[in-house]
């Protein structure tokens, strides 16, 4: 199987460099063959990939000790699951998965384009071509999964038992797929730009891309949020680390082009904004991978660093200077076509969005860059971590969610004074009163109380246009409201799938206010022995310890910690957080103990158990009780931006005529002479 | 009535051997060598505590004040966790650094250091790195205030820009006759305008 696999990887390298080769003659010279040649390497190219990945997973089930990567990372005793995944779980195995995807959306995008958009797929072919040709390449020379070692071990290592966790199956394909199909909407740029066919229509064959990539982007930071909750133990779901930030960065890009490209479509306007924020996507993703991999920061993900990441640095560094040259040599080519009316506009105020989306971007990569920078300006290391981030990241991030809101309720093209009234007046409402709510009820944490009296005039915002928009239909079509509710979003699915997306993210941002709020203590207790700790809500939570247990149980022996919980003084259920010891099929430790948190959640806050340790042996086992408030809406907060970005991203949604009248092509009052 | 007696689990066993396993039940539960089943452990001690990690210490008062936790969350451990001493020492049980950083702290605290001195006694020994945030001072401050002076500078360049693009783009003035001259009167104009007003969100 490992020859099978080198083979293909090969193949996949010859093929890629000829589906380049083939892609740019043909695209430059316009022959039909050669064009025909690439798009054909790209489907090759797939296939071949494909049956790398096959084998490779068929030396995962097979327990071939002898593959190197197989015994660094699954063991016999491995459940099914997590073998399956193991193909990701490594350096070697990821790159051949990021390979095999790019080569399946390249194949897809060769496949699934509209006709009127043919002209662009041969550029499209040569570029995802040479992309995938760069991690092939990167896999066959540098880390290659199918090395075999000198001598055959009996049992594999296993894998990192963090990494054993639902979260961590779907989290890094999730993120993985968010990265990699940036490339075909940055492919399709590069092709407008080569071929200077610079109007909006390229726009219209990226649009399903980039949203399919961004939301498999906030699927897997959601996901990524989630399993650091679950699994890494220390209580939160953010920790500003590299990684993450490197998978933040081309998300708040990505985000900021899918408000920005609307003006482009309605308008014409901001061609070199909307290029220059694809190609900064693209290069941010590819970042996001040598930050993973190189270990130039240090970070919890550093089970997949190796030096790899500097053939990452070099790639980035050629693959920036030649797009931005040609971007810079097309620039005179992307004139607007018209000019904004207006300061008072919904195009003035997208504008002051992408301002924010990319000045958090920028404060990110800052903030991710600045250990290195000060090493080299002032020769000393110092250390970036939540507190700058936080300091720097929550006072723009208020704005954005106060422009979230602002932005629906300011007219396309210009504004007027009775309209912005009348548009303002329920959610600056609601605002204020939520702000006075919270007052009244005693809060007074700064950040929070902006955060949520935000959130209201944002959920206003938002009502206020469903509610107009489905009484509209109510009174033209005589519909019944839940049924004009239900045709509002599914004729308007960009806009009212939009409006769901903010939804979601004012419950993300009351969620994160939330965690202003976290209270935590540490408890050594012996059975029957209790520690209390008081929510922000004002309950009193009674911890008792019942006692430790022992058992094994799959892959692991485990020391499990039970505690009854009571709120007020009423029982309400029991805690259970364990200890693993992981072990091989021989029985032989393979890794340090790790922790498994006991967690109950509710809508108001999660109870969060962790067992540090027992003390000489016995029974008295040592806790950290945390309870952070509104951890739930996190999760539920993401489920409703995917759902959103499902329903915009869904096809149809009504005819174009019907799309340019949404659009605001207002109706002049005036007859020319 | 048969010499036998018929217990569960026993057959066809006479008086001598049901006396001898009796003595042999008795013996075994009291002698001290014989291996003891999981459930027969002397209270409280666990069968395997390997398989709970390493030993931990019991928490003191000490380890859950809010000024130690506060000093220990501006830290860095430096095992190259990332983490600060408090959440490493919290979440990672197999790390040897933060315990030790944790008693440094308190031993600190025991001498009557203050919060700052404890803090600045690290970056002492540690260096800067050993701060979660650089200090506000000499090249740290472009780090905290490059973003936010970036966003503002951009913002105002935006609004310039866009002052002198809506000069240029706004409509030049149309000599035009209005449609209400040709039958609409003043108050339908309004109602179509607020109308389309509304439309045009």
């Amino acid at each position: 199987m490992t020859l099978l696999g080198t083979l293909a990887l090969w193949i996949a390298f010859l093929l890629g460099i000829w589906g380049a080769i083939a892609g740019f003659a043909g695209g430059h010279s316009g022959r039909a063959d050669l064009q025909q040649s690439a798009r054909h390497a790209v489907f090759a190219m797939c296939a071949v990939l494909l049956a790398a990945v096959i084998s490779l997973e068929i030396a995962l089930f097979h327990h071939d000790f002898n593959v190197e990567y197989v015994a660094a990372y699954t063991s016999r005793n491995l459940p099914t699951f997590y073998t399956w995944s193991a193909l990701y779980a490594g350096q070697k195995g990821s790159l051949l998965f990021w390979a095999t995807v790019l080569s399946i959306f390249g194949s897809l995008a060769q496949w699934l384009t509209a006709p009127r958009h043919r002209v662009y797929l041969p550029y499209v072919a040569a570029v995802t071509c040479l992309v995938a040709t760069f991690f092939v390449s990167v896999t066959l020379f540098a880390a290659n999964p199918f090395d075999r070692l000198p001598y055959t071990p009996v049992d594999g290592r296993g894998m990192n038992p963090q990494l054993q966790n639902p979260g961590m199956v779907f989290h890094p394909p999730m993120l993985y797929l968010g990265y990699i199909s940036i490339t075909i909407p940055f492919a399709f740029a590069m092709s407008a730009l080569l071929l200077k066919k610079l109007d909006a229509d390229w726009l219209v064959a990226i649009r399903k891309w980039t949203l399919l990539s961004w939301l498999f982007l906030s699927i897997g930071i959601c996901l990524g949020m989630w399993w650091a909750y679950v699994e890494l133990g220390w209580g939160g779901y953010w920790a500003w680390d590299p990684v993450e930030n490197a998978s933040l960065l081309p998300w708040l890009t990505m985000t900021a082009f899918l408000h920005s490209v609307m003006i482009q479509e309605k308008r014409g306007m901001l061609k070199k904004w909307n290029l220059g924020l694809i190609i900064g996507s693209w290069l941010l993703s590819i970042f996001g991978t040598f930050l993973t991999r190189s270990g130039v920061i240090s970070s919890v993900h550093s089970f997949t660093q190796s030096p790899v990441g500097y053939f990452f640095l070099a790639f980035l560094a050629v693959a920036a200077a030649a797009s931005f040259t040609l971007y810079g040599r097309r620039l005179p080519l992307l004139e607007a076509e018209a000019k904004l009316e207006s300061m008072v506009s919904r195009e003035a105020s997208f504008l002051f969005n992408n301002l924010l989306f990319i000045g958090i971007a920028f404060s990110v990569l800052w903030g991710t860059l600045f250990p290195i920078l000060s090493e080299l300006v002032q020769g000393t290391k110092v250390t970036v971590g939540p507190p700058f981030f936080n300091q720097v990241n929550i006072p723009l991030g208020l704005a954005l969610l106060a422009l979230t809101g602002i932005g629906p309720l300011i007219a396309w093209r210009r504004a007027s004074v009775p309209n912005l009234q009348r548009q303002f007046a329920v959610p600056a409402a609601a605002g204020s009163f939520t702000l006075l709510i919270l007052l009244v009820a005693g809060m007074r944490d700064f950040y929070a109380l902006v955060a949520i009296a935000l959130g209201g005039f944002v959920t206003a915002t938002v009502v206020q246009e469903f509610a107009r928009g489905a009484r509209a239909r109510h009174r033209q079509y005589g519909e019944a409201y839940a049924l004009a509710l239900g045709r509002l979003i599914a004729r308007n699915r960009r806009r009212y799938g939009g409006y769901i997306v903010h939804t979601g993210m004012v419950i993300l941002f009351i969620a994160f206010a939330g965690m202003a709020f976290k209270t935590e203590t540490e408890a050594t207790l012996r059975p029957g022995e209790s520690v209390s700790l008081r929510s922000p809500y004002g309950w009193t939570y009674t911890f008792t310890h019942l006692g430790v247990s022992q058992y094994q149980a799959l892959n692991r022996l485990v020391t499990a910690a039970t505690v009854e919980v009571a709120r007020n003084g009423k029982k309400i259920g029991l805690l259970s957080t364990e200890k693993r010891q992981h072990v091989d099929a021989t029985g032989r430790p393979t890794f340090e103990p790790s922790t498994a948190v006991g967690i109950r959640s509710d809508l108001r806050e999660d109870l969060y158990t962790v067992l540090a340790g027992v003390v000489n042996g016995t029974e008295q086992a040592v806790y950290r009780f945390t309870i952070n408030p509104l951890v739930w809406w996190v999760w539920y907060g993401g489920m409703i931006v995917a759902l959103g970005g499902l329903i915009v991203m869904w096809p149809g949604g009504g005819s174009p005529a019907v799309k340019r009248t949404q659009a605001g092509y207002a109706v002049r009052l005036v007859e020319t002479k | 009535m048969t010499s036998d007696c018929r217990i569960v689990g026993l057959s066809d066993c006479n008086r001598r051997q049901f006396l001898g396993l009796f003595a042999g039940g008795l013996l075994l539960s009291v002698h001290p060598t014989i291996r003891q089943s999981v459930d027969s452990l002397p209270a409280g001690r666990l069968y395997q505590p390997d398989w709970a990690g390493r030993p931990a210490d019991p928490v003191t008062a000490k380890d859950n004040l809010a000024v130690i936790q506060a000093i220990e969350k501006r830290l860095r451990c430096t095992c190259g966790c990332g983490l600060d001493i408090y959440t490493c020492r919290t979440t990672d049980f197999s790390c040897t650094y933060s315990p030790a950083l944790h008693r440094e702290v308190l031993a600190k605290y025991d001498a009557g250091q203050t919060a700052q001195q404890i803090i600045d006694g690290f970056v002492r020994e540690h260096g800067q790195a050993s701060l979660m945030a650089p200090p506000k001072r000499g090249f740290n401050l472009v780090g905290y205030f490059l973003p936010g002076t970036a966003v503002l500078v951009a913002a105002v360049i935006l609004t310039v820009v866009l002052r002198r693009w809506t000069r240029a783009g706004a409509p030049a003035p149309v000599a035009g006759t209005p449609l209400g001259a040709q039958g609409a009167t003043p108050a339908e104009l309004d109602r179509l305008r607020r109308e389309l007003e509304g439309l045009n969100t």
